[in-house]
């Protein structure tokens, strides 16, 4: 965190000078470490097994929250008697398909309601379209209340099922497999649990480098299993934060610039499953389900009125059949593997950079040489926009400049300060930024980009009789612009501030603003961008540009900002009072019932409907808001409830499980099944992977250490923003790789010299730095190298180096499809790497030692697990 | 007048200097604890001083790629890693300057063994410290560099004619003239902090001291400062900290107290700080005194030697 958000990082050693223990898990030490009272060195891609343990000590221990526990998650919950724990099939959980390695999860589901799992040809669909992100704040939707034993002890309640799956993950487990002695691995627990309770509370902090896995997703699922276990969710000084890559990532999910969503976590269409409006509507909010996503047609239906005003009525469904389907997998790397097939056109890259900052550089730059013609929005003429010209391939004779077709349109940006408009940061909240200055020369802003794209799209398109233009003349494109700036009359800057106010809605008739999204309609008499966005501008204020200083407000300062949703500053407060509604304690009261008022009441808006008492229960046959009842926190969970075990939306498990990294040296010492079966594989030959056991061991033995990647604190991501700089370019100016003493002296590097980094996909090098830093894990009984690489530098730039993610191939989550790019196996080499067309075949010359193409099984738990998972996918068919 | 205080001991710099009625005298104390190496202060300085780059030199020094203070490096973050085994705890322990080397076999075991690394990486902002007692100004021969009415030592580049006296005149090796790059600004020139004495003057606080995310880097008044840096440290010797230290905050030493002064949490040596900086001229008084008792001798044994010669 201090290398990445050392702005942030201030809070840390605010809360550090108070007496928090702060405890820094990295495979290296680093400017946190430094900083952390405790640091604990972990084999990458071993957290699972590493949370895990701490699930089971919690567990093994009694020292769970239980009153919250019992009230406030579904841990009483009582699950199908189909369901069977990867503990009993070799890694794998019940209902698997060996042929399109996806669950059938209808024996996932809670008892009773086993038709609401999916067949696993759903599952697979899942898969393509990444479609589980939705639960990011959808959470699993449920007809009914699903059998509880509020004692604990039914075989088949989450509670005891927990306890069997994680019954493994001991101290000498974590020790064996994480490399994490077990003294070190207890002092955590200790931490962890006694910081946690009514009086205390902890928090969980990841940066993004933890979603990068082929079981990314379930990181973060143990993480949020052992914060629910421990009472501290929606508790004041609790929590998971996620710190974002960017000033603005959290915004650019919540306003997404993803293939499978639109604003508001509103899922995008699927071409087949959602023909009209009413069977999209149904597939978010699940008719008779319980929760806030009851009121999903208000949401869409305000969202299609902001994209195509009055030409979205209740005649044509508003609009619906305008809005591009779904028809598969469009992520980011299906999409370069395609360009590189030929199957795409064009490309838009606006201030991105996967030239340098994607996984398998390689694959992005054959694939851009591949296009017709390719837009790049940037402050500086990045690798992106110069792969052409400038690359390893023109290097090696893969892109020849002369021959290569792709017309590059290279449009200079506007940056942050010359523009205004709002971050979004993780806490979900909304700062407004002002224009500082006026962009230089051609300089200008991603909303004047696309606002004259559009306009001159639609002037070019003008009087077509085309079906196919409608959506694009139908558009309400129509937004005030500013008179001074960079540019006037016909090419001014559109005001930012009205599309935020189009963004938080507001009445057709009358244009009022909303000031909650409660007051969308379903008739299409409100315009609204993104509902839960909705009250940024309540009251015709811009919210967001809110600056009262800290010392002039409560401790919670609400009024410094907007945070979405309702301006809540932690979600799911509810929680932090107690069944009843009174705080857990003093020390952290936060929200809580008054009695006298009939109200909710404390230092944040309350996270519940404000006058359902904590008495409150639901009459038979309730659903939607009125199901939720006032025990009920988890206010966006079809069952209210935090979900310790997860019966919908994860494709691969409804509880994390250790699997390897695709490429480790280890075997799993947990299961058979390896790595995680269900991951996303393009087994193409511009796409090998390093083999990992089962393979033969002289194969694995030819890449035999472990690499991890992340940033440093003087450059930003692909170097975009950094390495064009001199004042932070002199400050790191070449790209080097860490490596322990013990490593140096195995490979005779030497410090200050040269090294090269070589995987199946290519071989990089850098200034090698000997440091203790780094550190040698014993790992099943043996030493295991771990060697770090920052990954900023590419051909550009007043300093230029090798791409340290030209190393990573391309596999990825099933859930979400993020790719894993933060472990890889490698050798290191003393020397320069070889140049030109050499490289290509010192490269495939590894690639062939280790018969990296041969494509090792994906499946490799044990064939009658294997059998007997699927049977019960069988089994549930013919019932 | 040399007075005997003038050039060494504790005394205002600014009245001192002849500023009736002047400010505060304003500093800075560096609290290296919470120094999180980020080197935002390097940035912002060179931002905002418009300082050119100090050249793109991997150094294979921890993450210490600008080396040390200079005439274009005016903040410099000194990384230092500490293996297990070569803490202080008394000045006998061997002194690690931050070079990375190959752990000696028996010195690591014992942190193995209970496999928690007992290891630092000290991080710590250096900058001019402002002396009481300053001796680049004091052999300045052009009256470039001067005596602030806030205390602080500044460099005119507009008289400055690059003689260089004021180099090895520094105790702390701070002062340097600008090498290069060709065309860049005041190259020849001696360059160093000003505490931005041009924000001072208009009541803002200096460049490093506003871009430090986690107040590293406090900028105020000197004895306002030295109360903090008193408290901070009772604070950590009462955490248990017993090796953190305060450099430069005493008036009573070598240079009559730093205006820029620390919290180190190891030998000033560590860092490559001198251990007891002295400053150069103080002995100019005694040197002058004795300098002339000698010619006078010489002079008087020479009348006396022709006295002789003419009995």
């Amino acid at each position: 965190m201090a290398e990445a958000h050392p702005v942030g990082f201030q809070w840390v050693m605010e809360a550090k000078k108070r007496g928090a223990k702060v405890i820094h898990v990295d495979p290296r030490f680093t400017r946190t470490s430094a900083m952390a009272h405790t640091h604990v060195p972990i084999r990458v891609g071993t957290d699972i097994a590493f949370l895990g343990g701490i699930v089971n000590y919690v567990l093994s221990g009694e020292l769970d929250f239980r009153e919250y526990l019992l009230a406030y998650t579904n841990a009483a919950t009582i699950v199908s008697e189909d369901y069977v724990d990867a503990e009993e099939f070799d890694g794998l959980f019940s209902g698997f398909d060996p042929d399109t390695r996806t669950y059938d999860t209808r024996s996932w589901q809670y008892a009773q309601q086993e038709h609401t799992g999916n067949s696993e040809a759903g599952t697979h669909q899942q898969r393509e379209t990444a479609s589980s992100m939705q639960h990011e704040t959808h959470g699993a939707q449920m007809p009914g209340f699903p059998p509880r034993d509020e004692t604990l002890q039914h075989p088949n309640c989450v509670y005891q099922i927990l306890k069997r799956h994680f019954a493994r993950y001991t101290p000498e487990m974590v020790e064996r497999i994480c490399g994490v002695s077990q003294e070190a691995f207890l002092e955590v627990c200790h931490a962890w649990t006694e910081n946690s309770g009514r009086d205390r509370t902890t928090a969980l902090v990841y940066s993004v480098g933890w979603t990068q896995h082929s079981v990314g997703v379930q990181y973060i699922r143990t993480g949020a299993i052992l914060q629910l276990l421990l009472g501290n969710m929606g508790r004041p000084g609790g929590g998971i934060m996620a710190l974002r890559g960017h000033a603005s990532i959290q915004g650019s999910t919540d306003i997404p610039t993803l293939y499978n969503l639109l604003p508001g976590y509103l899922p995008m269409p699927h071409a087949t499953d959602h023909p009209d409006l009413q069977s999209w509507v149904d597939k978010v909010r699940q008719p008779g389900a319980k929760g806030f996503w009851s009121n999903a047609d208000a949401f869409a239906i305000s969202l299609l009125k902001s994209y195509w005003g009055d030409a979205a009525t209740a005649e044509n469904d508003y609009c619906f059949d305008y809005i591009p389907k779904l028809t598969g997998d469009h992520g980011t790397y299906r999409t370069v593997l395609d360009m590189i097939d030929g199957k795409v056109k064009g490309y838009f890259l606006l201030g991105q950079n996967p030239a340098v900052g994607s996984a398998h550089g390689r694959a992005q730059r054959l694939g851009m040489a591949n296009l017709d013609w390719l837009v790049v929005r940037d402050l500086f003429e990045i690798e992106s926009a110069s792969f052409w010209k400038n690359s390893p391939e023109v290097e090696t004779g893969e892109i020849v400049p002369e021959e290569c077709a792709t017309e590059v349109f290279l449009l200079p940006a506007a940056s942050h300060v010359e523009k205004e408009g709002t971050f979004t940061q993780t806490q979900r909240m909304l700062q407004w930024r002002e224009k500082a200055l006026d962009p230089r020369g051609d300089c200008r802003s991603e909303l004047w980009f696309f606002y004259h794209l559009g306009r001159l799209l639609r002037e070019r398109l003008a009087g077509s009789t085309e079906e196919r233009d409608r959506p694009l003349l139908d558009l309400a494109w129509d937004y005030p612009v500013h008179d001074s700036g960079p540019a006037s009359g016909e090419w001014a800057e559109p005001s930012a501030e009205a599309v935020l106010m189009e963004i938080n809605g507001y009445e057709v008739a009358t244009r009022r603003p909303l000031s909650s999204f409660n007051e969308m309609k379903a008739d299409g008499s409100t315009v609204g961008g993104c509902w839960i966005y909705t009250g940024v501008f309540a009251d015709g204020v811009n919210q967001a540009a809110r600056r009262k200083p800290g010392s002039e407000q409560s401790w919670v300062a609400p009024e410094w900002g907007w945070a979405w949703p309702a301006n809540r500053r932690i979600l799911y407060n509810r929680a932090s009072a107690d069944p009843d509604g009174k705080p857990w304690s003093e020390r952290k009261a936060y929200v809580w019932w008054d009695e006298e008022a009939g109200q909710w009441t404390g230092h944040d808006v309350p996270d519940f409907e404000k006058t359902k008492p904590p008495s409150y229960r639901a009459p038979e046959g309730a659903e939607g808001v009125k199901a939720i009842e006032g025990v009920d926190p988890f206010i966006m969970q079809g069952d209210g409830k935090g979900a310790l075990y997860v019966p919908q939306g994860l494709i691969d498990g409804p509880l994390p499980t250790h699997y390897e990294p695709v490429e480790s040296p280890f075997r799993n010492a947990l299961y058979g099944q390896q790595a995680n079966p269900t991951r996303k594989q393009y087994s193409r030959d511009d796409n090998p992977l390093n083999p990992s056991p089962p393979s033969s061991e002289e194969a694995v033995a030819v890449f035999p250490y472990i690499f991890t990647t992340s940033r440093l604190t003087e450059h930003h991501t692909a170097g975009g923003m950094s390495r064009y700089l001199q004042y932070l370019s002199e400050l790191q100016p070449e790209m080097f790789v860490e490596v322990s003493p013990e490593l140096a002296a195995e490979r005779g590097l030497v410090n200050g010299g040269w090294c090269h980094v070589v995987t199946a996909r290519s071989a990089v090098e850098g200034r090698v730095l000997v440091t203790d830093r780094l550190r040698p894990l014993r790992v099943e009984g043996r030493v295991v190298h771990q060697v770090w690489l920052p990954y900023h530098w590419g051909t550009g730039g007043m300093v230029t180096g090798d791409s340290t993610n030209d190393l990573f191939g391309i596999t990825l989550d099933p859930n979400v499809l993020i790719q894993e790019s933060k472990v890889g196996t490698c050798d290191v080499r003393p020397g320069r790497r070889p140049t030109g067309p050499a490289l290509r075949e010192y490269v495939e010359g590894y690639v062939e030692r280790a018969q990296a193409n041969d494509g090792a099984p994906v499946v490799t738990a044990d064939a009658d697990a294997v059998r007997a998972s699927q049977a019960v996918a069988d089994r549930g068919e013919q019932a | 007048m040399i007075g005997k205080n003038s050039l060494f001991g504790p005394i205002d710099p600014a009245v001192e200097s002849g500023y009736s009625d002047p400010p505060a005298r304003k500093g800075f104390f560096t609290d290296t604890s919470v120094c999180i190496g980020c080197k935002a202060c390097e940035v912002a300085c060179k931002e905002w001083n418009a300082i050119p780059d100090d050249g793109f030199d991997f150094l294979g020094m921890s993450y210490d790629n600008t080396g040390a203070l200079g005439a274009s490096t005016w903040r410099h973050v000194a990384f230092i890693e500490q293996p297990a085994g070569r803490r202080d705890g008394g000045s006998s322990a061997p002194v690690d300057l931050g070079m990375p080397s190959i752990r000696t076999s028996d010195g690591d075991t014992a942190a193995e063994e209970d496999g928690k690394p007992d290891f630092r990486w000290l991080m710590s902002s250096d900058v001019c410290k402002h002396c009481t007692h300053a001796a680049c100004l004091d052999v300045c021969p052009t009256g470039s560099l001067f005596r602030t009415e806030f205390g602080t030592v500044v460099v005119q580049d507009d008289i400055c004619n690059g003689c260089g006296y004021c180099v090895p005149a520094c105790p702390y090796g701070v002062i340097e003239r600008r090498k290069g790059p060709e065309g860049a600004k005041n190259v020849g020139i001696a360059q160093k902090c000003t505490l931005c004495y041009d924000r001072l003057g208009a009541g803002m606080t200096p460049a490093c001291a506003q871009a430090c995310p986690t107040e590293s880097i406090q900028f105020g008044d000197v004895d306002e400062l030295r109360r903090r840096a008193e408290e901070r440290l009772e604070k950590l010797h009462a955490d248990g900290v017993q090796e953190a230290r305060l450099y430069g905050h005493d008036p009573n030493d070598g240079v009559g107290g730093a205006g820029a002064f620390f919290l180190l949490l190891d030998e000033p040596e560590v860092y490559g700080l001198p251990p007891d900086p002295v400053v150069t001229t103080r002995d100019l008084p005694r040197m002058f005194n004795r300098a002339t008792a000698a010619a006078v001798t010489l002079f008087a044994g020479a009348v006396l030697s022709f006295l002789g010669r003419r009995r």
